[in-house]
């Protein structure tokens, strides 16, 4: 048994503790630590991606107990690619708010730590109760994120967020109820086991907990009639928390991932496969729906917002279709689109705060200091998310496209994913268009000062879609292997045999 | 007793989902209250309703499932932070928008509140 399981929740949870204490302490002081931490947390990320890169599933079993008792967590390639993604996309949003943005509120980076520790958990963890503690503990961090900054402004879209997540909680408390009163385990490995063995009235009973799961998973994954909560509330939040958050709806997305093929898989019985022919219908939607609003769209971050929609539609399309190679596409897709909406969620502020009155709107304003750099950023931004050639968007959208196999979903696939690309393509030219071209006389007065920490970062977090194109093939080799090992359940199962270590003679060997 | 477990269970979140689909910050946070108490109670039916039985084992005859007991009480912890939460920002929407509304509307002026917005995020 590794230790190093146990690093990625451990290491922001001291930092934030640390951090706790630390409220009155230089903000200097402040911004060093928790950026050390992030950083420490990003080098425990990379450890165990390279420990899970041999296919071979690791556990950490606290207080030594066997699974399927006691809380576990399982470290697989799909765990530890979320785990690097997060950390990488975490790091320069942490860099980008010690620019600035985390003043006003002493705890912020407290809460950015617990944020991700949050995130860290629901990754590792190999349980359905502790997914559910996972996602409290990361929402009740992403609601004092959320109101970071103040302003009346976010009050509203706040509690919207808070009270649907609270619904959501309760329908996540159901699901799971309903599914141990059937099988008497949470464990994903051991109901791995036990649902195909479910007869009789359970089943029923097992299938609504597990659709009310997926309407759980869908409310965090903003899937279509859950999804009119997200553009208000991340077009309202401060960038470095509403780049965060890109990650957030992938949360729900990795939460379908993990369970959906583990537990009701093929080997489910009557159960293979549970509601994954309501989500391609539902991710087409989504798609659409994404669209349209960014279309519609009146500032850039709003329609940042929607581009998050778009990718979740994207996203989930080809894993509704359960096959390996789209699953695969869409892993790599993920990793790509996370980044350059969070990137684009801060070039948008940058903007913003160049423009004054005008800020983010998407109206004609005086011209703008740094318009070179802001609208070269934008650009790339805009190229990967449209998914226009050379930048990575374009690589995930193709791969989706060509995993899809001829026949009725590949029509339906392949006609909204063009079209809405193509429209997709127009909000972005018409709103850096009017954004960077359309000058009216005048000049700004007093634009916001941007300094190295927000111009490095927000650079970096651009440029890395670059990286994958130019890493494409390791990481479409990785994001394939995961698609195997998500789909060959027995590994996961065998969890359950393999002995958690117990150490032998432990006084003896610490005398000597 | 079963009759009356699910009865209590289905009142408490009938009347938990009404409040929660009210146009008021105070009712919504009630709602929310009832319906988690309806869903710590339905945890606790996952492990069989049984009297005079201990969840541990070797004291009686047979013994009921500790698990969902230790999952409820994590839930009561969660939800009643959750609420408090929920509370201070109710608050927090009544001080902002001097109404408890849940889209921090008055009733009659809408068409003024998008004006508000756009004055808040300039400044």
């Amino acid at each position: 048994m590794t230790h190093w399981l146990i690093a990625p929740i451990l290491i922001p949870l001291l930092g934030g503790i640390l951090q706790v204490f630390m409220g009155y302490a230089p903000i200097g002081l402040r911004r060093t630590l928790a950026i050390a931490t992030t950083v420490l947390m990003l080098v425990s990320a990379v450890v165990l991606l390279v420990l899970a890169s041999d296919d071979s599933y690791r556990i950490y079993g606290f207080g030594n107990w066997q699974p399927p008792f006691g809380i576990v967590l399982v470290l697989d390639r799909l765990a530890a690619l979320m785990l690097v993604l997060t950390a990488i996309l975490g790091l320069f949003c942490h860099i980008y708010a010690s620019g600035g943005a985390d003043e006003g509120n002493r705890q912020f980076h407290t809460l950015f730590l617990f944020q991700l520790m949050g995130l860290n958990i629901a990754f590792l963890t190999g349980d359905l109760f502790n997914l559910f503690v996972a996602f409290e503990v990361l929402l009740i961090a992403s609601y004092g994120l959320l109101m970071h900054g103040g302003g009346t402004a976010r009050t509203v879209p706040g509690l919207h967020y808070v009270v649907l997540n609270l619904v959501g909680s309760a329908l996540f408390l159901i699901g799971v109820g309903m599914i141990y009163s059937a099988t008497g385990t949470l464990n994903m490995a051991d109901l791995a086991v036990k649902i195909p063995q479910v007869s009789g009235s359970n089943v029923n009973l097992v299938k609504a907990g597990g659709m009310m799961l997926l309407v759980v998973f869908g409310l965090k994954a903003a899937i279509l009639p859950l999804c009119f909560w997200l553009p208000k509330a991340y077009a309202k939040a401060t960038a470095p928390v509403a780049a965060l958050f890109a990650v957030m709806t992938k949360v729900g997305i990795y939460a379908i991932v993990r369970v959906f093929p583990l537990i009701f898989g093929e080997g489910a019985g009557e159960l293979a496969n549970l509601g994954m022919d309501w989500l391609f219908p539902l991710a087409l939607i989504t798609l659409s729906m994404g669209v349209i609003g960014a279309l519609g769209a009146n500032n850039l971050k709003t329609l940042v917002a929607w581009q998050v929609i778009i990718s979740v539609g994207t996203l989930l399309a080809p894993i509704a279709l359960g096959s390996v190679a789209g699953l695969s596409a869409a892993l790599f897709y993920l990793v790509s689109t996370t980044w350059t909406v969070a990137a684009l969620f801060l070039v948008s502020e940058l903007v913003a705060s160049q423009r004054g009155l005008a800020a983010d709107n998407i109206v004609p304003a005086p011209k703008m200091h740094y318009r070179t750099f802001l609208s070269v950023l934008f650009l790339i931004g805009a190229v990967a998310a449209a998914g226009l050639p050379p930048l990575s968007g374009f690589f995930g959208k193709l791969l989706i496209l060509q995993s899809v196999e001829p026949g009725v979903e590949m029509a339906w696939l392949w006609g909204v994913l063009m079209v809405g690309s193509f429209i997709t393509l127009i909000a972005y030219s018409r709103a850096g268009s009017i954004v960077f071209w359309r000058n009216v006389d005048g000049y700004v007065e007093s634009p916001g000062p941007i300094n190295n920490k927000m111009a490095i970062s927000t650079g970096i977090l651009t440029c890395l879609t670059m990286v994958i194109v130019v890493l494409a093939e390791p990481l479409s080799d990785y994001t394939r292997a995961t698609a195997e090992q998500l789909y060959d359940n027995h590994g996961y199962i065998n969890i359950l045999q393999t002995p958690v270590h117990v150490p032998q003679n432990p006084i003896v060997g610490e005398i000597n | 007793m079963e009759l009356l477990f699910a009865l209590v269970i289905g009142a408490l979140t009938a009347s938990g989902v009404y409040l929660l689909l009210r146009a008021r910050t105070f009712p919504v946070v009630m709602g929310l209250t009832l319906l988690s108490y309806g869903v710590n109670l339905f945890l606790f039916a996952t492990g069989r309703l049984a009297t005079g039985q201990q969840p541990v084992i070797g004291t009686s005859a047979s013994y009921s499932d500790p698990l969902p007991q230790a999952l409820v009480l994590t839930a009561i912890v969660i939800g009643f932070a959750m609420t408090a939460f929920l509370v201070v920002l109710a608050l927090r929407n009544l001080a902002d928008n001097e109404n408890d509304h849940v889209d921090g509307q008055h009733e009659n002026t809408s068409p003024t509140s998008e004006e508000q917005e756009q004055e808040v995020t300039s400044k």
